[in-house]
């Protein structure tokens, strides 16, 4: 898929995507030194100590940590491929994002608290340290969010990364596809000190448009959040839980959907009911693979975002008898 | 006598026009549909609606925090097991419109909806 990109953007996405997450390069174009790109930099310089400069990201999404089932009875290996493709990348990813649904939730007493844990562990194993979480609802809806803070801690929260302004929307743990009017006033303050040509990436888990609602798929208040961003010209949203990737563009946002590591559901437009895609035992990754982000040049030498889709498969070179070679006792992915 | 029929009729004249009254009065209120919510279960779990004709959806939770939601028919209920909550609605449009619980409510949340058919 090419679509057009705004040369107007501050941020050029490029770089790859996991589809699992995406790998997201973010390469502020602010080499051509215009004065308003100047301006930004040397206010981020000025505020933080630290201008906007290239680096690149990973965005997870929907592991789903003690999920079982038909659609996915692999359990936590997608995720644990997807951590293994991350520590190979070179170079290695600065930050890495996770919109949620990190666990599934559990009713059983202290079942839910292991399966946080478990994520824990295996998120452990990242090479790159700085992980930063926003809840799905399978986390923190049935106890308002209670026991993910103690893993996780807040549930919404900002910070400034080379440049970049990140801002965590939690829109599930009132237990309501809503982000709240408390939420919306903290986002307002947050963003007031910031130039309207500043970087903005908001990662949040559900989408802030309607998708689907039909499906869940939507924000009940994502209009207002939206509202309140559409002054700034640069925002980039990353999300969740629809378990594909997808694109979509607003009026003043660009918003990406990154797959899923434990099924994936099937495309909203051509399917009437909400199933998740049936488990594939010959390919037991399969819809849970790479994505690649690249800017490439479209027609006429306008610059264009491609993406490219590539499986995650138990092995990218070599050969793979599907899910009997990760069910064998201490078989190596 | 005649004093008496014409109190009579009177009389007779509003009853008549009391009940035709109260006829048309009912006539103009909406139907009232009610609807149990429960983990992860609407009851009825499909209804049928009359294109252009109001309707009050009245829905009950029974056992916890739910949401009743139909994004096209204009349907946003925050519904707690301690008083019921209602919409008022009109469809213009025939179709098959999905109603959903919104609110999470546990495994199982994902399968609660219901069908509301607009003829």
């Amino acid at each position: 898929m090419d679509r057009p990109l705004d040369r107007r953007k501050f941020l050029k996405v490029s770089g790859m995507s996991l589809g699992v997450g995406a790998l997201i390069s973010f390469a502020p174009a602010l080499a051509a030194g215009g004065s308003p790109a100047v301006r930004v930099r040397n206010w981020f310089r000025r505020q933080n100590g630290e201008e906007v400069s290239p680096f690149n990201l990973v965005q997870l999404s929907d592991a789903h940590v003690g999920f079982q089932g038909p659609p996915n009875p692999t359990g936590t290996k997608a995720f644990e491929r997807a951590i293994e493709v991350i520590n190979g990348l070179n170079p290695q990813p600065d930050l890495i994002l996770f919109t949620g649904d990190l666990t599934h939730e559990s009713e059983t007493p202290g079942e839910h608290a292991k399966r946080m844990q478990l994520f824990k562990d295996i998120t452990g194993r990242l090479k790159s340290k700085k992980v930063m979480y926003v809840p799905g609802e399978h986390d923190a809806a049935l106890d308002g969010g209670e026991l993910y803070r103690q893993f996780f801690g807040e549930t919404h929260y900002s910070f400034d990364h080379r440049g970049v302004h990140f801002i965590a929307l939690d829109n599930v743990s009132t237990g309501k596809p809503a982000v709240g009017a408390a939420q919306i006033e903290w986002l307002k303050r947050d963003i007031a000190r910031y130039p309207h040509t500043a970087p903005i990436v908001v990662f949040t888990h559900r989408p802030l448009f309607d998708l689907r609602p039909d499906w869940e798929w939507f924000t009940r208040d994502g209009d207002e959040v939206l509202n309140v961003l559409s002054p700034y010209e640069n925002v980039t949203v990353l999300y969740g839980h629809i378990h594909r990737h997808d694109v979509h563009e607003t009026e003043h946002a660009t918003h990406y959907a990154s797959r899923s590591l434990i099924f994936a559901f099937p495309d909203p437009t051509t399917v009437g009911d909400k199933k998740p895609v049936a488990f594939d035992k010959e390919k037991p990754f399969k819809n849970l693979g790479l994505q690649l982000l690249a800017e490439r040049s479209g027609p006429n030498q306008r610059p264009s975002l491609g993406v490219d889709d590539v499986e995650l498969t138990l092995r990218e070179y070599a050969g793979t008898d599907g899910v009997q070679q990760i069910s064998r006792p201490g078989a190596s992915l | 006598m005649k004093r008496s029929i014409t109190l009579a009729l009177s009389l007779l004249l509003i009853g008549m026009t009391a009940v035709a009254l109260r006829l048309k009065a009912q006539e103009s209120q909406p139907q009232v549909v009610v609807i149990s919510a429960k983990r992860f279960e609407f009851t009825p779990n499909q209804i049928t609606l009359k294109r252009g004709e109001p309707v009050t959806l009245r829905v009950s939770a029974q056992d916890r925090d739910h949401g009743f939601y139909q994004k096209d028919l204009k349907i946003e209920l925050d519904l707690t097991p301690d008083h019921p909550s209602e919409v008022t609605i009109t469809p213009e449009k025939a179709g098959r419109f999905v109603a959903i619980c919104d609110h999470f409510c546990g495994s199982g949340h994902g399968n609660m909806k219901m069908v509301i058919n607009v003829e």
